[in-house]
């Protein structure tokens, strides 16, 4: 595993490579492995891509890495489809939008099924992002599935988050609900020589203009949730993100080159008012207590064996005990191996 | 080898028929069968199929060929995934293939050919096989 983590390092893309499914797989040496990369890791740009399905996603992330490349970066690609919650397999398209970036070498791309997660990215795909990270790729694309309202995770694993949307997808009541329009660093109106692009964007400009949530660096993180801060340190008028609206046509590279600028303009706000550092601030804190939380839940299963479940499982069915009760039963078992 | 080992499929089409159904066909057949699918898309060049086959990590790669240019294409992405390290990844083919080039195809170390007719299960059951002889360890 050491030589690997190594080889990895070296810019050994095979073992890159492998290393990502030993990730992705959880296999034996993980913990060590992602210990041994840790120190490396910190350094890179990572942008999310979200929007609902078909709005272009993968096409944009094409179009973007293209950009970067011709600029001399090197780009990582995480892209997330989703695992069919009955046979348990996945279809992963996402390279066929992607076909301009093959045989670059300073391009690597990873596809990745959800694996029953249901916020938009995998439970592994932190570990993957640390991983490329890691091996240097200076900027780091995370698409997530094809998300609707609330698959918000991407907000916990971004820096700068992209939201996608297309023109006759809904009307402007869509463009003021809560959720994945108020996790927006950047909004893109892609497939803009549609009929209807220019009231998608000025829906969306509107909405902008009724206010944006407290601007995600605003957000303080408590106990792994995210909230509105009541006096965010240093923020005055100055500091505050308005997300902008940027118009594209990405197979044809239209609207681009300002989409690349929006994304270069948020980097640099993050760094010049140390908004990065507090959003890696927020990103750990919430790490911690996900995998606290898996940890803790790991080490209670073990400690109580199958039968309790199963029988306080029909004393809930038969109305004898109710959910919560039965939490409290099972936590004030005695032996919980702590 | 590990509890937690999907199955990882590249299934890919080198070459220029734009004909993919049968390509779609076996990926929703695998992904049934549990087993995660990357599919490229048309007219793929070896070197594409061969560099996806490394950053995907896949187990088997599995490719379509209508055009009848499998004898030129397949050795050729048989040479480019040994000399990025994937000598340990199997490579089957489907397609149309004639008879008499199946046994030089298979000369050249093709786990599997299959032709029009061969049923899912079947190719299903050949890539399980070929999973558990553990071909992809890490």
């Amino acid at each position: 595993m050491e030589a690997l983590v190594q080889a990895a390092l070296n810019h050994d893309r095979r073992a890159l490579a492998r290393l990502l499914t030993v990730v992705e797989n959880r296999r034996e040496g993980v913990d060590t492995a992602l210990a041994a990369l840790f120190p490396h890791t910190g350094r890179a740009w990572i942008i999310g891509v979200t929007g609902a399905p078909g709005t272009g996603k993968s096409s944009l992330v094409n179009a973007l890495a293209k950009t970067f490349r011709a600029a001399g970066r090197t780009v990582g690609i995480v892209a997330v489809d989703p695992t069919s919650p009955f046979s348990g397999g996945a279809i992963m398209g996402d390279r066929i939008r992607m076909r301009d970036l093959a045989g670059d070498r300073g391009v690597f791309i990873r596809s990745m099924a959800t694996r029953g997660s249901l916020g938009g990215l995998s439970r592994a795909t932190r570990d993957v992002i640390r991983v490329l990270d890691a091996a240097g790729f200076e900027i780091i694309f995370v698409e997530t599935v094809g998300a609707g309202q609330s698959e918000v995770d991407i907000a916990r694993a971004a820096q700068t988050t992209i939201v996608v949307e297309a023109p006759g997808l809904g009307d402007d009541v869509q463009a003021i609900k809560a959720g994945i329009l108020e996790i927006a660093d950047v909004l893109v109106v892609n497939k803009a020589d549609r009929p209807g692009a220019d009231n998608t964007a000025r829906a969306l400009k509107a909405m902008l203009e009724m206010g944006h949530p407290a601007t995600r660096t605003d957000l303080i993180s408590h106990h792994g949730r995210l909230m509105p801060a009541e006096s965010a340190p240093g923020s005055s008028a100055a500091s505050i993100w308005i997300p902008p609206v940027v118009s594209t046509v990405a197979p044809e590279n239209t609207g681009i080159g300002d989409l690349v600028a929006a994304l270069e303009a948020h980097h640099k706000y993050l760094i010049e008012t140390q908004a990065l550092d507090g959003l890696e601030r927020q990103h750990i804190e919430i790490e911690l207590y996900d995998r606290l939380q898996a940890a803790l839940m790991a080490r209670l299963l073990k400690g109580v064996p199958g039968e309790v479940f199963a029988d306080v499982i029909h004393r809930i069915q038969t109305r004898e005990l109710d959910p919560q009760s039965a939490v409290d039963a099972i936590l004030s078992l005695p032996d919980q191996s702590c | 080898m590990s509890i937690n080992q999907t199955i990882r499929v590249l299934i890919a089409k080198p070459g220029l028929d734009g004909h993919d159904r049968g390509a779609k066909v076996i990926a929703r057949a695998l992904r049934d069968a549990g087993m995660e699918v990357i599919y490229t898309g048309l007219r793929q060049t070896p070197e594409m199929v061969a560099e996806a086959a490394l950053q995907e990590d896949v187990d088997v790669v599995g490719l379509s060929i209508l055009s009848g240019a499998h004898m030129a294409l397949v050795p050729r992405v048989r040479q480019l995934m040994d000399e990025n390290g994937l000598q340990d990844v199997a490579l089957l083919v489907g397609g149309i293939i004639p008879e008499e080039d199946v046994s030089a195809l298979k000369a050249m170390g093709i786990s599997g050919v299959f032709g029009p007719g061969t049923s899912t299960e079947d190719i299903i059951r050949h890539i399980r096989q070929l999973a558990a002889r553990g071909g992809n360890p890490g």
